[in-house]
């Protein structure tokens, strides 16, 4: 087989990548030993980054691209996929990402934005992306810039898992009001949610995102992971909640297998028994205006 | 007629799908079940082990019960498809890799694999690869695409790529390191229904 036969980072390969994390849980780690928790308890990939949400929320400052040693040192500890963040609109922390081998990169809220205008432009990158969204025009406009996978952006850092379940009602909300739609009101949906018209059209078709679209921002146990799934998520992202809980392994592993008995209380139930308490959290309301995650991005 | 697609994680729809749609364009019927839990499985006429992560899928399978559920499917001739994390399952040797995951491998095909025999997902590829079943190319998508690296002499070999073995079968099973489930091509799946009829 020749080499130059072999086709790279295409859309369908980009993609396809996100389809294989469905009914999964991604988890934040922040070192090896916890990338090798989160793989022992059955997660699909691990999102390498310097500090978990609830420790960037805390510290303040500016939060950028975790060392490329660490995420170097993940990347050799598990056999799992291992994602990493990068700042908004930060084309270069995106570039390194992809030369040290990282599997996807999330274009992140949770880190300070390097431009307040442009988000990266995700076609021109072999790795796929994945973005946070509020809404079906912010999800479509990521998805136009290239991003192979979405997440609702929730309130990162909180425990809260109340805003990522308004954000995931409001994009199947807005997915299901296009169904029966005709091409002139869905040019009018386009317009005002300052979306592309052929994602819309592509969108009422599927009823459904054209990509694969994850729950993440506040998931914190596995009440609120089988809930994501049950509000329509293909799969879930858990940040602070597994190494801000009292027991990070016994959480991790009963977070992924909530995941897999999300429609099934009995089971759920037992699941939920013994695993210690859940991280502290802090409720979404207390959040000063200046210090909420989600605005950022557009 | 019914067809099982496991279903605890991974591009399980598109296997769905692809299975609607084939069976469609035959004329046919079949009863396509998502199976998550154990019970449902010894139901099925034939299996898809879809791709997705090994390591999650081996680990679930084992927990709910159903990896001993597929090992008599097998036992009972059925047909089973794997594919990408499928064909790693199906294996009954691995790689360093495997062994330190204490990954859970179904042993129902005498082969060794490689789990990312193609490297990262920058690595990933698509490309036209011929299979003895097919009179021209199918556009094949490798996705951290594992490879198997030798296999006994019951097993047939259908492809490779460079020296790493990419499709192969072994009586009604059936491993493929890509996914003919992401490409609108349905022949893939008509070989597999084929073994059903």
């Amino acid at each position: 087989m020749e080499l130059e036969k072999l086709r790279h980072g295409t859309e369908l390969i980009k993609r396809g990548f996100a389809k294989m994390q469905k009914g999964g849980v991604i988890m934040d780690v922040t070192n090896p030993e916890q990338a090798r928790i989160a793989e022992d308890a059955g997660a699909v990939a691990v999102m390498a980054l310097q500090a978990v949400p609830a420790d960037i929320r805390k510290s303040g400052g500016v939060a950028r691209m975790a060392d490329p040693q660490i995420i170097a040192a993940i990347i050799e500890t598990v056999t799992i996929p291992v994602m990493a963040k990068a700042r908004i609109g930060h084309f270069v922390e995106a570039e390194i990402l992809q030369a040290l081998g990282a599997d996807m990169v999330d274009e992140s809220e949770v880190l300070t934005p390097a431009d307040h205008k442009y988000h990266i432009d995700k076609t021109d990158f072999t790795v796929p992306f994945v973005c946070g969204a509020r809404n079906l025009g912010e999800a479509l406009r990521r998805i136009n810039e290239g991003a192979a996978m979405i997440r609702t952006k929730g309130e990162a850092g909180t425990g809260d898992v109340s805003e990522a379940v308004r954000h995931m009602k409001q994009i199947m909300g807005e997915i299901h009001a296009l169904k029966g739609m005709t091409k002139e009101e869905m040019i009018a949906v386009a317009r005002e949610i300052e979306a592309p018209i052929e994602l819309v059209i592509e969108t009422s078709k599927l009823q459904r995102l054209p990509v694969v679209n994850f729950a993440a921002g506040g998931v914190a146990t596995p009440a609120d992971a089988a809930l994501m799934m049950r509000l329509g998520a293909d799969g879930v992202f858990v940040g602070s909640g597994v190494f801000k809980a009292e027991n990070p392994e016994k959480m991790a592993k009963a977070i992924v297998e909530a995941v897999n008995n999300y429609d099934n209380p009995e089971v759920l139930a037992e699941i939920s028994k013994g695993i210690g308490s859940g991280m502290k959290g802090i409720s979404v309301d207390t959040i000063p205006q200046d210090q909420v995650l989600q605005t950022r991005g557009w | 007629m019914r067809i099982g697609v496991i279903a605890i994680q991974g591009d399980v729809s598109e296997h769905v799908e692809a299975l609607e749609r084939t069976l469609a364009g035959r004329g046919q019927v079949a009863d396509i079940v998502t199976i998550r839990h154990k019970g449902i499985v010894p139901g099925c006429d034939a299996l898809v082990l879809p791709g997705g992560e090994s390591t999650t899928l081996g680990k679930l399978l084992i927990r709910e019960g159903i990896a001993g559920e597929i090992q008599d499917i097998k036992n009972a001739g059925k047909p089973i498809m794997g594919t990408c994390a499928g064909l790693i399952l199906l294996a009954k040797r691995g790689d360093e890799q495997v062994a330190r995951t204490h990954q859970h491998l179904l042993g129902l095909m005498d082969t060794r694999v490689n789990r990312n025999a193609f490297g990262r997902q920058r690595e990933s590829f698509e490309t036209e690869l011929g299979l003895p079943f097919l009179d021209t190319p199918y556009n094949a998508v490798f996705i951290r695409a594992p490879g198997i690296v030798d296999a006994g002499k019951d097993v047939t070999v259908l492809a490779r790529i460079d020296d790493m073995i990419v499709a192969a079968e072994q009586g009604n099973v059936l491993a493929l390191a890509f996914h003919p489930e992401l490409t609108p091509d349905p022949r893939i799946h008509q070989y597999f229904l084929d073994k059903l009829s």
